[in-house]
């Protein structure tokens, strides 16, 4: 089983290395030919403008909504959870607009409130120790969405069909479970 | 909840990685660099060049540059404060900026030591040299590291030199046997602990970006071919003909790095760099990299 990671700027070392780990190969995704060797695809913490700008570019909006449309699962972390979302608040151009979400960028403030703390997961025993670096919150889901775990009332993890975000970063830390979780999601799909 | 941990600090470097941090001197200037996909970008009252030009002291900038262009802008914004300037960096702390640079670009405001960089919440980035240098300030504190390079000239030889002795070095600690360990972190002048990482990990514990004299697009991806994280471009875009295409093509070819056609593409009508400064031609005090120790 092979699932990829977006490739064009971010954290994407720290993703292969957890997807190594949940026992999956790791491909990163720099060209859209690429999309039809993987099973699942991870769309990285980054800068989400940056990240947005060059996925036009290089023409991957539609190659990833016709991997969506084909119900292969996707897996955004932080920068990847604004460019999977619907509506961005404050007027930003949704990017790909694939999952019924809403967010907010910067929710938490800058760098200096960034902070790391345990989460409990619907679905995963242990709790997740979760990184937020300027992170992005959901401030409203629609009615196909679950929500997989709130901090603080607000909206951190969630799952729509195929498609599960996080605001915050599992591949920063040892604690692959939730790497793990998207593995499953990829399994059972293909 | 805690902020401030040290996987806090080095995870926002983590995120900047295959991108391009641009120096701007306004809002408009800012405007631009994240337009044309920077991942952040360092808020300035003078780019290295005309620092150069202008001579003098070089400070931290004015609060109210920063203010503006942290305004205007949702990507990251650094600021630079004088080597050993705790208040500079403290002020700029207050400030809400999101990464602080101790910058030999600026004129160092102590001789004999760095900024504790631990005891801050904001995530500092440092210059470095050679792999001593590099372990020093990782060891103060930093969370980010670049190559010091030659800032503001305009030639990338510095930063190549940088790049590639901080590699050698980390490849020769790699095939040390461990008890060699100890000697060669004396003889670096690093902390035991953070060598006997490199040792493991093969890499330094932190991002290491490149900096000082990317002047080009292909001078962008050389210093990803030689294994940087990501770039740091000064005085190169806004010191350009065409700064706008600059940046992009900046930006295009730091994520294409080996795709040699896209970068050929990408340099086609863009105008004409910044002039750039023969290095053997600055006298010992015009060198900025040797700055710091």
């Amino acid at each position: 089983m092979k699932i990829g990671v977006l490739a064009l700027q971010g954290a994407v070392a720290e993703h292969m290395k957890s997807i190594e780990k949940t026992g999956a190969e790791a491909v990163a995704v720099k060209q859209t030919h690429q999309l039809k060797d993987i099973q699942g695809l991870i769309i990285p913490g980054g800068e989400s403008t940056t990240i947005g700008k060059l996925m036009r570019r290089y023409e991957f909006i539609e190659p990833i909504r016709e991997f969506s449309a084909e119900k292969k699962p996707l897996f955004g972390t932080c920068a990847g959870l604004i460019v999977l979302a619907k509506e961005i608040e404050g007027g930003e151009e949704a990017h790909l607009g694939l999952m019924d979400i809403r967010v907010s960028r910067n929710a938490f403030g800058r760098q200096r409130e960034s902070f790391e703390t345990d989460l409990d997961v619907k679905g995963i025993d242990n709790p997740v120790r979760a990184v937020f670096i300027r992170a992005p919150l959901i401030t409203s889901v629609g009615e196909g969405v679950e929500v997989l775990s709130t901090y603080r009332n607000e909206i951190v993890t969630a799952r729509e069909g195929h498609m599960l975000v996080s605001s915050y970063h599992p591949e920063l830390t040892d604690d692959f479970s939730l790497h793990q979780y998207f593995a499953d999601m990829v399994r059972q799909s293909s | 909840m805690e902020t401030g941990t040290s996987r806090v600090k080095r995870g926002m470097a983590e995120m900047q990685k295959g991108g391009v941090i641009m120096d701007v001197m306004n809002a408009e200037q800012a405007k631009i660099a994240e337009a044309a996909g920077a991942t952040a970008v360092m808020a300035l009252e003078r780019v290295p060049s005309d620092i150069r030009a202008a001579g003098g002291v070089a400070r931290m900038a004015d609060p109210t540059i920063i203010e503006e262009v942290m305004k205007v802008v949702s990507i990251p914004v650094m600021a630079k404060a004088r080597i050993g300037h705790y208040v500079e960096a403290k002020v700029l702390e207050s400030l809400g900026v999101d990464y602080l640079d101790e910058s030999e670009v600026l004129t160092p405001a102590d001789e004999v030591y760095h900024i504790d960089k631990r005891e801050f919440t904001v995530p500092f980035v440092c210059g470095a040299k050679d792999l001593g240098e590099a372990l020093r300030r990782i060891g103060e504190g930093a969370s980010m590291i670049r190559t010091k390079g030659e800032p503001g000239t305009g030639n990338i030889v510095e930063a190549v030199r940088h790049m590639r002795l901080i590699n050698s070095q980390i490849r020769k600690v790699g095939n040390m046997s461990k008890d060699e360990l100890y000697a060669e972190a004396k003889n670096l002048g690093v902390p035991y602990d953070l060598l006997l990482e490199v040792h493991e990990n093969g890499k330094l514990p932190v991002v290491n970006f490149a900096a000082g004299g990317v002047a080009t697009p292909a001078d962008a991806a050389l210093m990803m071919h030689l294994g940087a994280d990501g770039v740091f471009v000064g005085s190169g875009i806004f010191k350009s003909e065409y700064p706008e295409k600059f940046a992009r093509a900046i930006v295009e070819a730091t994520t294409h790095y080996t795709d040699y056609k896209l970068i050929a593409e990408v340099s086609k009508n863009i105008g004409t760099p910044m002039k750039g400064i023969e290095i053997s031609k600055l006298t010992a005090a015009e060198r900025m990299s040797d700055r710091g120790w």
